[in-house]
């Protein structure tokens, strides 16, 4: 990770070690001296909260697992004796279900900011595709992991996932077969699922990386949308200022996740998920987590298998395409008018998309997911495409310390050191 | 030549030991030793459904009454969705034997009195779609009619599924 080092090792030992294995150099580089645009607002520590979250959720599934039994007749129960009987498990369990949704609440807001700033155009188009793998894998670790409860949810939620599969064509039940084991979702597919539900956040531990990484090469986007010109004049180091403003972000969403999982520990989940699993009887109205429901919305909002299918995969693999969709030179909707309003237009949409997920799949709900379908996919290929060259941008700042100062007068121009 | 050679040779062993670890998830052999159950259909009604169990998956016997075996007959093949006609989806006409599991994403239609959709057949409530009394899909996203199971009649009240 880039960023110009000054640190200098104080001891002899550290200079002996540095010489050998530049480690703490280069964590000094990439957390203390690393250099920060001075504009960013707290939209920009969902970053840190997110890195806070993967932890909770490894640490919190760790311990789980040391309790946990991956077997159609005893997973149910294992989750009670969790529930029960095993020492603050409780705490660790609600923790760990609830620490998926604030992952989420926490991407989602993270993924906003991006959208909204223009954090994906050059030179962040890799940190963006990045992020986007980031959130297909957390998808993918979220659905596996709320099957291993063998709750009435979790199974059936399993079987309607892993049906999509069949709607390819051909191949589609062969697929189906080998994600299952067997005929249907049984004990060989809880027993795969916990294996991968373990495996899959060490492999997004190692994403998360890449994305630093390329996130400290290209460095951070900000508010103004600019890039920075003058690391003196325009960034702070990372330690003392983005260090204490993300622990203070931190703090405040931790309580946030605090009052869930203390107070409401089971609002997000659906009580269908304390039934036990049973293969011959569907929940009359199955819904997927509120993380999903948009997805679900637009699956169910075309009127042929296959079509749903594509389209719900495709509303998420079009945004690895976004750099190159957007074809306005400015990043920052500050300095865009009218895309400020589709933006926020699409936002609604994804929360509308949400609302018509958890709603039965008939009459005007499934017309309203239709509308809002379209609009989803007519924000990236005719929207943002065609604004980039009608729109008329507002004057951007030449550089961050002009954008700061244009807002707070020249006593905001202090030293940063 | 002998880098081609040795890299066909490389691509072959890679292969050969990738397929293990794919193959391994497929059924095993435990659960392709399932693969048939026998039932007792004796004691179904007339218009009763029995629902069993067969590689996990729910089946259903139905005993269909006259008025649903003419439904089933009457209903032209221009109608459907998935082209099937009834005679070719059961042996003897009384009997239907179809599996439970929704041609759409896998939910297990609702067949008590009542709620069995427009049709009189199923109705599953996931998303919608509708089956007739041959099981077949008239309305709703499923493509397809409610499979048919391998099965024979071992005597006039046994059958063996699989």
């Amino acid at each position: 990770m880039s960023g110009h080092s000054t640190y200098v090792p104080s001891s002899a030992i550290a200079r002996w070690f540095e010489s050998r294995l530049p480690i703490i150099g280069l964590m000094h580089g990439s957390f203390v001296s690393y250099p920060t645009p001075r504009n960013l607002n707290y939209m920009w520590t969902f970053g840190a909260i997110l890195s806070f979250m993967m932890v909770a959720q490894i640490i919190t599934g760790i311990v789980l697992a040391m309790h946990y039994t991956p077997h159609v007749s005893m997973a149910f129960a294992s989750v009670e004796h969790i529930m029960r009987d095993v020492n603050w498990g409780w705490f660790l369990r609600y923790a760990h279900a609830n620490g998926a949704s604030m992952f989420f609440v926490a991407v989602y807001m993270h993924m906003m900011r991006g959208l909204y700033y223009g954090s994906y155009k050059a030179p962040r188009e890799i940190l963006w595709i990045l992020g986007v793998i980031i959130f297909l894998l957390m998808m993918a670790t979220a659905f596996m992991g709320y099957v291993l409860p063998w709750g009435q949810m979790s199974f059936w939620g399993a079987s309607v996932i892993t049906n999509l599969f069949s709607a390819i064509p051909l191949v589609g039940s062969a697929i189906t077969t080998w994600l299952w084991g067997g005929y249907s979702v049984d004990n060989p597919t809880l027993n795969r699922f916990f294996s991968l539900h373990y495996l899959l956040p060490f492999m997004l531990v190692g994403v998360v990386v890449l994305h630093v990484w390329a996130l400290h090469v290209v460095g951070q986007n900000n508010p103004a949308g600019v890039e920075v010109k003058n690391v003196k004049r325009d960034t702070v180091p990372f330690t003392p200022y983005a260090t204490v403003k993300d622990s203070f972000a931190l703090a405040v969403f931790l309580i946030f996740f605090s009052w869930f999982i203390f107070y409401v520990p089971n609002y997000l989940g659906h009580a269908d998920n304390y039934i036990e699993a049973n293969p011959l009887v569907t929940p009359s109205h199955i819904v997927p987590e509120w993380y999903f429901l948009p997805f679900y919305a637009i699956l169910r909002a075309i009127p042929s298998k296959l079509g749903g299918v594509m389209a719900m995969f495709g509303s998420i693999a079009i945004l690895a395409f976004l750099p190159w969709l957007d074809t306005s030179k400015v990043k920052s909707a500050a300095y865009r008018p009218v895309y400020r309003v589709f933006f926020w237009a699409f936002v609604l949409t994804c929360v509308g998309l949400g609302y018509l997920g958890a709603m039965p799949a008939e009459g005007g709900y499934v017309i309203a997911s239709r509308i809002l379908t379209f609009y989803y996919f007519a924000f990236f290929i005719m929207i943002l495409p065609l604004l980039g060259i009608f729109e008329t941008p507002k004057p951007v700042p030449a550089t961050i310390a002009d954008a700061v100062l244009a807002k707070h007068g020249a006593h905001a121009m202090q030293p940063a050191e | 030549m002998l880098f081609i050679a040795t890299g066909a040779a490389a691509a072959v062993g890679a292969g050969a030991v990738a397929w293990p670890l794919i193959s391994q998830m497929n059924p095993d052999a435990s659960t392709l030793a399932l693969a048939s159950t026998e039932v007792d259909i004796g004691a179904i009604p007339e218009g009763g459904i029995l629902t069993v169990k067969w590689r996990g998956k729910p089946v259903f016997v139905r005993h269909r009454s006259k008025k649903e075996i003419d439904e089933a007959a009457a209903t032209p093949l221009a109608q459907l969705p998935d082209p099937q006609a009834d005679a070719a989806r059961v042996k003897k006409p009384e009997w239907l034997v179809v599996v439970g599991v929704c041609t759409h994403l896998g939910c297990v239609p609702l067949g008590a009195p009542g709620s069995r959709g427009d049709y009189d057949g199923w109705f599953c409530p996931c998303h919608g779609s509708h089956y007739d009394t041959s099981g077949r899909i008239r309305k709703g996203p499923a493509p397809a009619n409610l499979a048919v199971p391998a099965y024979d009649f071992l005597t006039d009240t046994k059958l063996r599924i699989g």
